[in-house]
């Protein structure tokens, strides 16, 4: 994927533009808003990391202002180390489409960007979900794997529709609260471990093949090999 | 010098006062006058007319000669000396009367005139009326003023008297405004000096009689208390802050010196390093809690209250931390009864509840029950967590809330000690409480939060705001 780093601090930058092309993806960095501005008006991008406090006159805000005026809608997830609520509330108001405060940890940008790409390509509402053998029918909310029917809370068909939604993607805990049970705070115990870890005892148990995978410091993800 | 009197408040007050005073004062004397000589000129133009009416009796009686004997007879027996007569012939001849000549304005028969006129050597004003007798004689009868221009000068006196009170009395009545402002203010300013060089104990005196002076003096008490309160605030968050995260930022700083120095293999390195960015993500908490604390006491988050039914929410919670409670081996049981409608902050309460669910998990004894209640008493809404731990010992039940607190039994546990800070503030925005009792064994904490004045049922269309 393409994506566009706004960025001002030089290690920052550094450590996320270094990671997301570790992790495959062509990366652009700009250094202030103007340039920011400029490469996101003339480059198609399949998202934007955007800080919000830029040097040069033009702050997230305004670049991000901008570029919707412009009728541009590569799906834009701001950076910044303005934690407060209303802060937040503005950014999302403005047309972000997601809010990380710094500090942060690389696997949850990575995995949050991912996910803001992905999403822009997700084509009309989907009646059934699939991934490997295991199938959702979201009309009747009903899920079989193979040709056995699993029987789920209404929270837990949430959480697999969510993790279905995302196939191949690392989704972190944080992403499953905001999600799933739409907290935007993160409890002191891992309330998420141990619901992801009773749909596994549903989804992955009975069978020979796993599909719902921890990865190691960041998060779970659903995946048929 | 005057400019300086007029930049008193005490001397512009008087000022006006006096002003006030003055020119209603004045007023009164006006109207007065004008409704007296109103009154007085009505009965002198009544006397002309019933004086006029009975020469002409006469004239019908007695003709020309009584009539001439009659005015004769008037003008001598008139003891005030203010009858005015004069009788004309056909040719315009005096025949009767003591007025030297015809004034000349009066010519119609239908109205009386006033005319300053001369009589014995001295102006006079008066009035006059005009009446044609029969053959072509006229009548002239008039009277003079002189008891309306007496009642002037009397009510000109009383104005000067009384203007000279008025003046006595604002200069007085200014001098005591601004003693009296003057004892206010340097009360309020000498408070204020102390406070500003640092004293932030004192207070503005108040006198006890509950007047204008008394209800300022207790807001500006009641201010300051609440900057001190904040103050208090901050210097506990900065104390705080040097003390407590002092620990972890050492731990952090100890691991990674030491395995720079000591670390034989990379994959100890590697192991020494994830360890400090766990304690650094530690620190980073901490912070946000931390500011999300000051956040929520500085009440900035109140504008974003909605009305929320808090049955669903409970559930939500039951629902997250129902299964985790199972996991320790612990029961939740959810009790909900009453209507739970309040105004407030959905991820604010949400947050509150969470953390005292994790406390009561974290303290709760192996197979021990949980109990999440949520149920409505008189205005208010209680929203009780309840273990049946080890509970807060009497004494730290008080300081529990502070900041950093961590009680003895505590000590073992993870966490910052600003879990049930948190609540409290939440419950303060929301105009309510946090009661912590004992449960006999274990701790019963209470989000008491005001329900909301619902009208109607409107309410159960709440979903969108509560459940989104």
């Amino acid at each position: 994927m393409r994506i566009l780093v706004v960025e001002d601090d030089k290690d920052v930058s550094g450590y996320i533009v270094k990671g997301l092309r570790e992790a495959g993806h062509l990366v652009e960095h700009a250094d202030n808003g103007r340039d920011g501005l400029l490469a996101a008006t003339s480059q198609e991008f399949d998202a934007i990391i955007l800080d919000r406090m830029l040097p040069g006159g033009l702050d997230g805000l305004g670049v991000l202002e901008m570029l919707r005026g412009q009728d541009n809608q590569t799906p834009v997830m701001f950076l910044s180390a303005m934690a407060q609520v209303d802060d937040r509330v503005r950014g999302l108001k403005a047309g972000g489409d997601d809010y990380l405060t710094k500090p942060f940890a690389f696997s949850e940008l990575l995995a949050r960007v991912e996910a803001l790409a992905r999403r822009r390509r997700a084509s009309g509402p989907e009646t059934k979900l699939q991934v490997g053998d295991l199938e959702m029918d979201l009309l009747s909310r009903s899920v079989r794997r193979r040709t056995q029917k699993i029987e789920l809370q209404p929270r837990e068909f949430m959480l697999l529709e969510y993790l279905m939604r995302h196939v191949g993607q690392v989704v972190t805990r944080t992403m499953l609260l905001e999600g799933v049970w739409d907290y935007h705070f993160d409890p002191q115990t891992n309330v998420i471990d141990v619901h992801v870890s009773r749909l596994r005892q549903k989804i992955d148990k009975p069978f020979d093949t796993a599909l719902l995978h921890t990865v190691r410091s960041a998060g779970y993800m659903l995946r048929a090999d | 010098m005057v400019v300086r009197a007029f930049r008193s408040a005490g001397v512009r007050l008087a000022l006006a006062y006096a002003l006030v005073f003055g020119v209603s004062a004045a007023l009164l004397v006006g109207v007065l006058w004008v409704s007296s000589t109103n009154i007085l000129t009505r009965q002198v133009d009544a006397a002309i007319d019933a004086d006029a009416q009975g020469l002409g009796e006469q004239w019908s009686s007695g003709g020309a000669i009584g009539l001439f004997n009659t005015i004769q007879n008037r003008i001598a027996n008139n003891l005030d000396n203010d009858a005015l007569y004069l009788v004309l012939d056909p040719k315009g001849r005096i025949v009767a009367g003591n007025q030297g000549s015809w004034p000349e304005q009066v010519s119609r028969t239908d109205e009386t005139y006033e005319i300053s006129t001369k009589r014995n050597g001295r102006r006079t004003l008066a009035r006059f009326h005009r009446y044609d007798l029969p053959e072509g004689y006229a009548l002239l009868v008039g009277r003079e003023v002189t008891a309306r221009a007496a009642l002037r000068s009397l009510l000109t006196e009383v104005l000067a008297w009384s203007l000279g009170l008025v003046g006595l009395l604002s200069i007085s009545g200014a001098l005591l405004l601004k003693n009296l402002f003057g004892r206010m203010v340097s009360q309020v300013s000498a408070t204020a000096d102390a406070i500003s060089s640092g004293d932030l104990t004192r207070r503005v005196a108040i006198s006890g009689r509950g007047d204008e002076f008394d209800r300022m003096g207790e807001t500006i008490n009641d201010m300051l208390d609440r900057l001190s309160r904040l103050m208090d605030g901050v210097r506990e968050v900065s104390n705080a802050i040097a003390h407590d995260l002092r620990t972890p930022i050492t731990r952090a700083r100890a691991r990674l010196e030491d395995a720079a120095t000591h670390a034989g293999s990379p994959e100890q390195l590697r192991c020494a390093i994830d360890r400090a960015v766990l304690d650094l993500d530690g620190i980073t908490n901490v912070f946000h809690a931390l500011l999300r604390i000051s956040e929520i006491e500085a009440g900035a988050r109140r504008s974003a209250f909605v009305p929320l039914d808090l049955r669903p929410l409970l559930d939500d919670l039951y629902d997250l931390y129902g299964a985790v409670a199972e996991e320790g081996g612990l029961q939740l049981v959810l009790q909900v009864s009453g209507e739970l409608l309040a105004r407030g902050d959905r991820d604010l309460i949400q947050q509150a509840i969470t953390n005292l669910l994790d406390n009561a998990i974290k303290f709760s004894p192996q197979a021990g029950t949980v109990e999440l209640v949520g149920e409505r008493v008189g205005d208010n809404i209680l929203l009780s967590v309840r273990d049946h731990g080890v509970g807060i010992p009497a004494g730290d039940v008080g300081r529990v809330t502070d900041r950093f607190f961590r009680g003895d039994t505590a000590r073992h546990t993870p966490g910052f000690g600003l879990g049930l800070t948190l609540v409290r503030a939440v419950a303060q925005l929301h105009s309510g409480s946090l009661r912590l009792a004992d449960a006999a064994p274990g701790l019963s904490a209470t989000l008491i939060i005001p329900a909301a004045v619902i009208e109607g049922r409107v309410n159960r269309a709440l979903p969108a705001a509560v459940g989104a």
